[in-house]
């Protein structure tokens, strides 16, 4: 009796000082990983193995978080950054996810990469209520709050790509006979799902012919040659980098014109375009969402003198040309973003819902106009992109942003 | 006391003047091994219990490619597409037909089996280097070959497999990782001792004859062919088993998971334990999981050049691996006894 008497007193005092003490201090909330001076964050890249290239997005993050640091952290929190390498490999990404979330007791796992080895960690962290924020995967399955409200995209997703090529063939070429040529495996299905959404009811008259290749096949000529018997006047290239340098070669060297729309993925200047020949190349079309760093375009862009700055002080000798050190920026400051609209309320459950309430967010790097935005049904941050034309050496951007949506499955 | 009996002093170590049974530990040290396995789960934390978990099974598979290159004398860098197979073979079985797992591994066990004694009958024409190469060929061609596109349906194509993680039968208050941590104990203890016993009986005997002289084995009648695909087999089966074990703890298989890194990390590993002496198998899965972590540790730039110098200096010390270690241990009690 006595006791319970007290027990009601002293949690009606707890309630009466928590009220009168001021809305700051009642709105700190902490989960593991956070504190009042530090937000620890995870990440997993594959520094070495045969994704080893990507490894940079990492590097770019941890320099990047350490300039947020120098500048006095987020709301006065420095962030701890623990990056492991996986290899590419999902076991180990599992090893090195669990070490992150069990041993490093980390607040969220941030932008880990490859499509295998998220789907690894994926259900782990769902399970154990741990943000998956930005993962750096252009699948389209990432943005599935419903099932998987701890996963959250970051990119364009593949279907989101495919759908605008889709969207501006439908304005522009509205009579066109369009054939598709891709990869027989998912990030190929991928363009091809978003491409019969994008035309609609139109699909089955526009698309006169799908053509897949195996990636073990050494060489796709002979697809193009049957694509071209069927005389389509649109060539939808939805191929990795080595297939979008053969499929341009060949139809130059058929002689052969058709439109050709090839994938973000292979719109490299460097591994697609100059190997297929910069003759060859001239006209065919893609679509980007971020800032070219070795663009002179953006040579007097604010914001990309930003990175710039970034670049000279925290990662000097870094190479502008390479995409992912543009991408790990973006994906750091969106990050960044995300954990300054928590304030002080650092619960892995108010994380996740800021991430997917980011309105507007434009950072550096991407391409103006093109803005972040998420709500909670909506888990794909970036799905604008704009098309562009390859001119001389180097790709023009033209016509407006245009957008993307996918419907959550 | 005479040379060969073994004398347990009040440490519970036994010591042997001549390693009479050079492919196992002493009762004595079992025992130790053993205990310190059981009990070390109830003070750790899940994900070190995940870490030992991935010890075992891999040290399962390193046993596996023990017997078949310290038993019968052959090499083989394919181990990580019999991993595979069975990996798949459980996952496929738990996630599409709802088959619990403990029946899930059998089957991947004699599936593998299957496949290694059939690839062991073309294997039989080739010898040391070039049977390296010929497996070889298998680990490369078995991620590709997980793709096909008609066994997307079972396997999920790229993407890979989810497994759901079995709980902790009979109501038992455990954890899921520390259920299958004792699950995963007991299979890899049945399977070392029935290797063990497979090493010391009759086949075994016949392996190592094979193993040391292959002409010299078939004067005294051992069926050379039958042997070296048994050992395949055998090898390819405990594989298999282990592959299954590692889709349950990891919940998701992939074809990027069992690439040739795999076969050469397992390779690796058995170097390190010591070629033949089994139960250095669980050291050379040791160095596997755990130097890498720590050469990452040392430097992430130059984590491969730091575990490259590692391992240099472990093949350069104790060239025999943890097998020479142990024997210099056992030396070294043995003097400080006489003394």
């Amino acid at each position: 009796m006595t006791f319970g008497r007290t027990l009601r007193t002293a949690a009606l005092i707890t309630a009466v000082a928590t009220l009168t003490s001021g809305a700051a201090l009642a709105q700190k909330k902490y989960d593991t990983g956070a504190t009042d001076t530090e937000i620890k964050i995870g990440n997993i890249m594959p520094y070495s193995g045969p994704a080893s290239a990507y490894g940079v997005i990492g590097k770019t993050e941890e320099a990047y978080f350490k300039m947020i640091n120098d500048k006095g952290g987020i709301n006065g929190r420095k962030i701890v950054y623990v990056t492991y390498d996986d290899g590419y490999s999902p076991p180990k990404a599992v090893e090195q996810v669990r070490k992150l979330v069990e041993s490093d007791e980390v607040l969220a796992v941030f932008n880990p990469l490859g499509t295998p080895s998220n789907t690894a960690i994926q259900k782990y962290l769902n399970a154990k209520k741990i943000p998956q924020l930005f993962v750096a995967t252009g699948a389209t399955k990432w943005n599935d709050p419903k099932n998987f409200p701890w996963t959250i995209g970051w990119q364009p997703s593949y279907q989101s790509e495919a759908q605008i090529y889709a969207k501006w063939l439908l304005k522009e070429r509205p009579d066109a006979k369009v054939a598709i040529l891709y990869q027989n495996d998912d990030f190929g299905k991928d363009y091809l799902k978003g491409t019969k959404d994008g035309f609609g009811a139109k699909a089955s008259s526009t698309i006169i012919m799908e053509e897949s290749y195996e990636v073990s096949e050494p060489s796709i000529d002979g697809h193009i040659v049957k694509i071209k018997a069927a005389n389509p006047d649109v060539l939808l290239i939805y191929t990795t980098p080595k297939f979008g340098a053969q499929t341009i070669k060949k139809t130059a060297e058929l002689g052969w014109k058709p439109l050709q729309i090839i994938t973000n993925v292979s719109a490299s200047v460097g591994s697609v375009m100059k190997p297929a020949g910069f003759e060859a190349s001239q006209d065919v079309l893609s679509a980007a969402y971020a800032k070219d760093g070795a663009d002179p375009r953006w040579n007097d862009d604010a914001d990309m003198k930003k990175w710039v700055e970034f670049l000279d002080k925290y990662m000097p000798g870094a190479d502008k040309t390479d995409s992912s050190v543009v991408y790990g920026y973006g994906a750091a400051q969106t990050l960044v973003k995300a954990l300054e609209q928590c304030g002080d309320d650092l619960t892995r459950a108010n994380l996740m819902k800021q991430a997917a309430s980011l309105k507007d967010f434009a950072p550096d790097t991407l391409l103006p106009g093109v803005k972040i935005n998420t709500g909670p049904n909506d888990f794909a941050p970036i799905s604008q992109l704009q098309m562009q034309k390859f001119k001389g050496e180097k790709w023009e951007p033209f016509g407006d942003i245009m957008n993307g949506d996918i419907a959550p499955e | 006391m005479s040379a060969a009996e073994e004398v347990v002093a009040e440490g519970n170590e036994p010591v042997e003047a001549v390693p009479k049974r050079a492919m196992t530990l002493g009762t004595g040290t079992s025992v130790v091994v053993l205990l310190l396995l059981l009990a070390v789960p109830l003070f750790a934390k899940n994900f070190v219990i995940f870490q030992l978990t991935q010890l075992l099974y891999l040290g399962l598979a390193v046993l596996a490619l023990n017997i078949l290159t310290g038993g019968s004398g052959q090499f083989s860098l394919g181990q990580s597409a019999f991993y595979g197979i069975g990996a798949y073979v459980t996952a496929v079985m738990m996630e599409q037909f709802n088959i619990p797992y403990f029946l899930c591994l059998p089957v991947a066990g004699v599936v593998c089996f299957g496949a290694g004694f059939l690839f062991g009958q073309p294997a039989l024409r080739l010898s040391g280097v070039y049977l390296a190469l010929a497996t070889f060929a298998l680990a490369t061609a078995m991620p590709q070959l997980l793709k096909l596109n008609f066994l997307e349906p079972w396997t999920g194509g790229v993407q890979g497999l989810v497994v759901t993680k079995p709980d902790a039968p009979f109501g038992l208050k455990m954890s899921q990782d520390m259920w299958l941590y004792y699950f995963t104990l007991v299979v890899v203890i049945a399977i070392y001792v029935f290797s063990v016993n497979l090493l010391r009986s009759r086949s075994g005997r016949a392996f190592m004859a094979i193993r040391d002289n292959e002409i010299a084995a078939s004067a005294m009648g051992v069926n050379v062919a039958l042997y070296k695909t048994l050992a395949f087999g055998v090898s390819a089966g405990i594989t298999g088993v282990a592959g299954g074990l590692s889709a349950i703890a990891v919940q998701f298989v992939a074809p990027d998971s069992f690439t040739i890194t795999l076969a050469i990390q397992l390779f690796l590993g058995m170097v390190v334990g010591g070629v033949g002496w089994l139960p250095g198998s669980i050291v050379g899965a040791a160095f596997i999981i755990f130097v890498p972590n720590i050469a990452e540790g040392i430097s992430k730039g130059l984590s491969g050049a730091v575990f490259g110098v590692l391992l240099f200096l472990v093949i350069y010390l104790v060239p025999h691996g943890a097998r020479q270690v142990a024997i210099l241990g056992q030396q070294l009690a043995g003097r400080l006894r006489r003394n």
